[in-house]
């Protein structure tokens, strides 16, 4: 491109303000890639969650119980392939600032429900022997240094006092990126072992699978209407409808991150648009000096938008560059607080677009300017 | 020879006729340009003089296709100007018109060598042509070897001289000068007339200037004034006497 020079001597004209400016964009991007991360990890449930699996809670709140005794009836209703049964456990490791989700287990149907954790046979089958044993999450593990033979003590404080003490059996890793590698597993029956009288053959909550997503509705509806009017009526949903509830608890993420990020957007605009209005203007009789010459009106409006588009993208560029090298790191200093911070390349993508898009709107307006001047009107004001 | 009274022949290289130019400032009207007659043939140097404001600028700006008249029409090799479409009118000044201001010709973040190579990146000439003109109108005005400086390394006097090395590369059908030399010193001025006497001369081109500087103007072959809206003709000059009477 034979005008690629005066493009590029345009934009190096003033490098600090040129500097300035690319840091703007670098800035917002990293920003925006940042909140999207946050806000993935918030909104995950959508791509974590099996789309044949429902979960069954106590229609009052989730902290309330289910009987035991529900599973087989459960599983007589046509649709439902198998079952499985969990417990918040809640303990302390240590301290209260190393928290890391805890979950009771139901060995025997734990993996066909959750095929996408998965663990080595050897471990798997010395955990089910194992009374005290423990399955850890691969991050979990990672970040206490647990490794498989650890002995761990826990420091109960919902199902009573003191500690319990787990082996470390087996260690999980998720099939996907998404997943969420920092749950801690350990036996229901060693959990009824220790829980007072009153609270045993108690179930947090149930999460079972279809044979066909398709009979979702249908079913849930059925397991609804069939502890109707008991003493434990149930709330059944599918796992992407639960954990977009759950996630709901927090407050509306979504809507703060949009607001933030939209925020970011607009000053970044009225900055860019801001110093290429400068910038154009300073330039007046120049490019009157093009359009006399013989450069048409198009012309200078591409000199315009090439220089904005040009430092939107080195900005932006740059921008998500660092974040992909940041968020590993953050993620690492945010251990276990939120599920897995992942960049993913649609992220990447959209980031790159709104680049380009702020780009084109801050050089537009200062291009138009240039390019509907008059040669005569601009050599007069100078 | 110049003409002013429309008797120019149909062969005149620039043809102005009964041209009025009219500007509109807030709610009151400005005649600057009125019935005004030019013809002038290729070859030929004329100098414009008259006071301040009296619309030298004006009537250059629309013999170069920047501004339209109010009324009238120009004639410019057989094309007419006046009702051209304005990318039309880009389009003809980059092949027919070459522009020397008073000041900001030059665009300061570029070379002598790539502002001189402005007007022929909108050419098809190669790489290695567009170099070859490129040196050969910086030759003519001899700063063959100030090529890779910028705009601040240079002088005013060579600022101009590599303008009008622009001006020329793209070998314009005639050249435009306002106030070539009004921003320079003597000596400068000198240097520059003598390089628009040269392609005058030497390389046969057609050059209108406007100055209010009787010395530049007498360098000219003839001599007009703007007087109330129209072009009288002036004493043709003899070096010594200049264009007297006129300030
Ligand atoms: N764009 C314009 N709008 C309004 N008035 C103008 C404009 N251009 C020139 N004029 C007026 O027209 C007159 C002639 O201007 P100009 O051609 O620049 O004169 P000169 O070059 O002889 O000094 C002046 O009175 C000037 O103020
Ligand atoms: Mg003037």
């Amino acid at each position: 491109m034979k005008f690629a020079r005066i493009i590029l001597a345009n934009l190096l004209r003033k490098k600090v303000r040129l500097l300035l400016t690319i840091g703007s964009f670098a800035v917002a991007l990293f920003l925006f890639a940042f909140l999207a991360v946050v806000n993935d990890a918030f909104q995950r449930g959508a791509d974590v969650a099996g789309a044949d699996r429902l979960v069954i809670i106590n229609r009052t709140s989730i902290i309330n119980p289910l009987p035991l005794s529900y599973r087989d009836k459960i599983l007589r209703i046509p649709g439902v392939k198998v079952i499985t049964h969990n417990n918040w456990f809640g303990a302390v490791y240590k301290d209260e600032k190393n928290f890391f989700p805890q979950f009771v287990i139901d060995p025997e149907n734990q993996r066909q429900v959750i095929p996408e954790l998965l663990v080595p046979d050897d471990q798997w089958n010395a955990f089910v022997k194992d009374r005290q044993g423990a399955i850890v999450g691969a991050r979990t593990a990672e970040r206490f240094g647990w490794k498989i033979g650890d002995r761990v003590p826990l420091m109960v404080t919902i199902w009573g006092t003191g500690n319990w003490e787990f082996n470390i059996d087996g260690i999980y890793h998720g099939k996907r990126p998404q997943d969420d590698e920092t749950q801690f597993w350990l036996q229901w029956d060693y959990f009824q072992e220790h829980v007072s009288a009153g609270i045993k053959g108690q179930v947090g909550w149930y999460v079972l699978r279809l044979d066909s997503p398709d009979d979702a509705v249908r079913v849930s509806k059925a397991i609804d209407a069939e502890f109707a009017n008991s003493p434990f009526e149930t709330k059944t949903e599918t796992e992407s409808a639960f954990l977009a509830n759950w996630v709901k608890q927090f407050g509306n993420i979504k809507f703060l991150i949009i607001t933030i990020g939209t925020i970011v957007f607009l000053t970044l605009l009225l900055v860019t648009g801001n110093t290429m209005a400068i910038s154009v203007r300073e330039r007046t009789p120049e490019f009157a000096v093009f359009k006399a010459i013989g450069y048409s009106d198009r012309a200078v409006l591409f000199f315009v938008l090439a220089e904005s588009l040009i430092i939107a993208l080195i900005g932006g560029i740059l921008g998500l560059l660092s974040s992909v090298v940041a968020v590993p790191v953050l993620a690492k200093g945010l251990n276990g607080l939120l599920p897995a911070l992942v960049l993913s390349p649609s992220t990447l993508v959209l980031g790159l677009i709104l680049a380009i898009l702020v780009g084109l709107i801050s050089g537009m307006l200062p291009g138009l300017t240039a390019m509907h001047m008059r040669v005569v009107t601009a050599l007069r004001r100078v | 020879m110049v003409k002013v009274d429309g008797s120019g022949s149909q062969s005149s290289l620039i043809q102005a006729r009964d041209l009025d130019k009219t500007y509109r400032r807030g709610g009151e009207e400005i005649d600057v340009l009125q019935g005004l007659n030019l013809d002038v043939e290729a070859g030929e140097f004329v100098a414009f003089m008259g006071p301040s404001g009296s619309g030298k600028s004006t009537l250059l700006n629309l013999l170069g296709g920047l501004d339209v008249p109010t009324r009238g029409r120009i004639t410019v090799a057989g094309d007419e100007i006046t009702h051209m479409s304005s990318g039309r009118l880009t389009e003809w000044r980059a092949r027919h018109v070459g522009f020397i201001f008073q000041m900001y010709n030059l665009i300061p973040v570029l070379t002598a060598f790539q502002n001189v190579e402005l007007p022929l990146l909108l050419t098809k000439l190669s790489k290695a042509e567009r170099r070859s003109h490129v040196e050969t109108a910086l030759g003519v005005v001899g700063l063959s070897d100030r090529m890779n400086h910028y705009p601040r390394q240079l002088s005013g006097g060579q600022e101009q001289r590599v303008t009008i090395a622009r001006a020329i590369v793209s070998d314009p059908t005639f050249l435009l000068c306002d106030e070539p030399t009004g921003d320079l010193d003597r000596k400068s001025a000198d240097d520059v007339m003598t390089i628009i006497e040269e392609l005058v001369g030497r390389h046969h081109k057609t050059v209108l200037m406007v100055t209010h500087d009787p010395v530049v103007a007498a360098r000219a072959s003839s001599i007009l004034h703007l007087d109330k809206g129209v072009l009288v003709e002036g004493k043709h000059t003899t070096p010594l006497t200049g264009a007297g009477g006129v300030a």
